[in-house]
């Protein structure tokens, strides 16, 4: 009897019959079904929201006049102040965060590899990509705005910019391991020196792929809102230039995130409005150039 | 683009071609490593950047370590008013509402992950997997936006009347406690919401590791007559199981520091435990985002800060636990799919 029991629980199979394995196995494949076109539904639930609600604040004014002084105000005021300080923080993020990113990743990719330094410094940015991004605006609290007593754009940007950096070196890394290593040893047999091929070469023969990494960088972290809370903070002006209480690096500058976070949560129906215009404008520039890059970029894909 | 342009052809450059080596070489000296020290450089900003964090965090947060002790992870009065900073509510309702976006997001996850690996062609599963990935492009402001003006309502006007009505209503955890505010701003709203947020990055990386699994295991088990599920569970899960926990953790780092869509819909209960999930309450990041502009006094400032350092050590365990898991898979598998 004992040894009947051994045998049975020795096997790793129980029987079951054929028709109940494939009820299982259907009713796994139908809830898969079910799960993707539900998660797709809430993709286009959201979209669709955001399309609905924002479309009836987009006017002429919209993206001309700024933001409202008076909370209570029921029109003649836009986002266009926002809209111009957003597109200024993200433009010296990106220019800070990509050069260093994409070095970064060049050294990972073609000097580091498999060394014990690169590996730590992979590690590192992979996990440097997983910290929430308001702590990142606290960083960049501690060390912008609270030695210098007062918000500003730049370092909003600064957050932003680190935010961009482990992503791009990440990118650019993945991306230039696909290039075939046949093209670095013809062009270094040309006598070509290292630095010529990879950016010439190398670069060159991925920059589709290189393309489509920094815009996706750019683009994921012009949405982000906890970064600037506290760096950029928000601005009912327009930025006066680059010094001075008005400008970019002397005083709080006005941006979309934390613009449309304010107003979303006021109790007016003319801020809120704003907010979903705010939001919409977010949306069409995020979505579009996902779709863009992938659209234009598909053949820098090959390798 | 945007780099030198360089033509490598022999003799591009004019008719004296090849024989241009020699000075090009000698440049190339002094090119060479300043290149590579550039490089390296940058590459030690990134890493040296994650140092520099936790230095800054430490170094202003000592003030309410040193002052407040262990009072701001084990107390709840949380009052500028009369100097307690304890913040055990708000790391309460970031476990809670986590607890809540994995037990829907991961499930979830995991089925769509079988689709595109095992179940349509790859072709459909392209789409399909890039319409999920954008759920990933959506910035957290806009889950808000929709989370306060969509999802509280429906939550406060249909669903929990409803959940209340029913015999569960009364279960602890359920029941409504004593901050309740009609259940549509309360942790469970943050969690559903939290729960899509994390949906695209737990399905990538879960689909990523199931496309490891070589084709040939799983054809053996099909040659042994096992159903697509059989196959799934009894070969592609086991064979990646540590690749599935990894994915799992990314999307738990993910969650815990999620900010301003939870700071739209948890509430902003910062004094009082949520006896309930479907009373209010806050979270560590949410608890930052609104109170730190207004922080008048260093105590309060600096146990803000402790907090983010202590949000800050959690995402990081948890993002070196991922890639940890995920590292294992790989070797398990031979490397790159």
């Amino acid at each position: 009897m004992s040894a009947v029991a051994q045998t049975e629980s020795a096997l790793p199979m129980r029987r079951r019959s054929v028709t109940r394995r494939k009820a299982v196995d259907l009713l796994i494949k139908v809830l898969s079904w079910i799960g993707a076109w539900f998660g797709i539904a809430v993709m286009a639930f959201i979209v669709w929201e955001v399309v609905v609600r924002g479309a009836a604040a987009l006017n002429w004014d919209f993206f001309t006049k700024s933001t409202p002084q008076d909370f209570t105000a029921s029109a003649g005021a836009g986002m266009a102040n926002a809209i111009v300080g957003t597109l200024v923080i993200t433009g010296f993020a990106a220019a800070i965060g990509i050069p260093i990113g994409f070095l970064a990743g060049v050294y990972l990719a073609e000097f580091g590899r498999n060394g014990r330094l690169a590996t730590s410094v992979r590690m590192i940015a992979n996990v440097v990509m997983g910290v929430p991004s308001i702590i990142v605006g606290v960083f960049a609290f501690a060390i912008m705005v609270r030695p210098v007593g007062h918000y500003s754009g730049i370092a909003g940007a600064v957050a932003l910019a680190f935010i961009m950096l482990p992503v791009m070196a990440r990118t650019t890394e993945d991306i230039l391991n696909l290039v075939p290593n046949e093209l670095r040893e013809s062009a270094l047999a040309m006598g070509v020196p290292r630095w010529k091929v990879t950016l010439g070469v190398i670069c060159k023969a991925a920059r589709g792929g290189l393309i489509t990494g920094a815009t996706l960088a750019i683009v994921r972290v012009a949405g982000e809102t906890a970064p600037l809370l506290f760096t950029a903070l928000s601005s009912p002006y327009w930025l006066t230039g680059l010094f001075g209480p008005g400008g970019f690096f002397g005083g709080p500058t006005a941006n979309l995130t934390k613009t449309i976070y304010d107003f979303a949560g006021s109790p007016y129906p003319y801020l809120q409005e704003l907010a979903w215009g705010g939001a919409l404008v977010i949306i069409i520039a995020v979505l579009g150039m996902n779709v863009l890059v992938r659209l234009v970029f598909q053949r820098g894909k090959k390798w | 683009m945007g780099t030198v342009d360089l033509d490598i052809r022999p003799g591009a450059e004019g008719p004296r071609g090849v024989a241009e080596a020699t000075p090009r070489g000698r440049r190339g000296r002094f090119g060479d490593p300043i290149f590579r020290v550039l490089a390296t450089a940058c590459g030690l900003t990134v890493a040296l950047g994650m140092f520099g964090l936790a230095a800054v965090l430490v170094y202003n947060s000592w003030p309410a370590i040193t002052g407040l002790g262990t009072h701001v992870i084990t107390t709840v009065a949380w009052s500028p008013t009369t100097g307690e900073y304890g913040a055990l509510a708000a790391l309460t309702g970031t476990f809670l509402s986590t607890l809540v976006a994995m037990v829907i997001a991961v499930p979830l996850a995991l089925v769509i992950a079988l689709l595109l690996v095992e179940l349509v062609h790859p072709a459909v599963a392209r789409v399909v997997g890039t319409a999920i990935e954008m759920l990933a492009a959506i910035p957290s402001i806009i889950f808000g936006m929709v989370g306060i003006f969509v999802i509280v309502p429906f939550m406060q006007d249909t669903f929990v009347p409803w959940v209340l009505s029913t015999p569960l209503g009364e279960l602890p955890g359920i029941k409504p406690g004593e901050t309740f505010q009609q259940g549509g701003v309360s942790i469970f709203t943050a969690g559903i919401v939290l729960a899509f947020m994390i949906l695209p990055f737990i399905t990538a990386v879960s689909r990523d590791v199931m496309a490891m699994v070589p084709q040939v295991t799983k054809e053996a088990g099909y040659g042994m007559g096992s159903t697509t599920w059989e196959v799934m569970h009894k070969i592609s899960l086991r064979y990646a199981n540590s690749g599935i926990v990894g994915a799992v953790f990314i999307g738990l780092g993910r969650a815990l520091g999620e900010t301003m869509a939870v700071a739209f819909l948890i509430g902003s209960v910062y004094d009082k435990l949520p006896t309930s999930l479907f009373d209010p309450g806050t979270s560590i990041a949410s608890l930052i985002a609104n109170t730190f502009s207004e922080a008048t006094d260093e105590i309060q400032l600096s146990a803000l800060i402790e907090l983010g350092l202590i949000l800050f050590l959690i995402t990081v365990l948890f993002q070196i636990a991922a890639q940890f898991w995920l590292r294992r898979v790989q070797r398990s598998t031979g490397g790159r799919a």
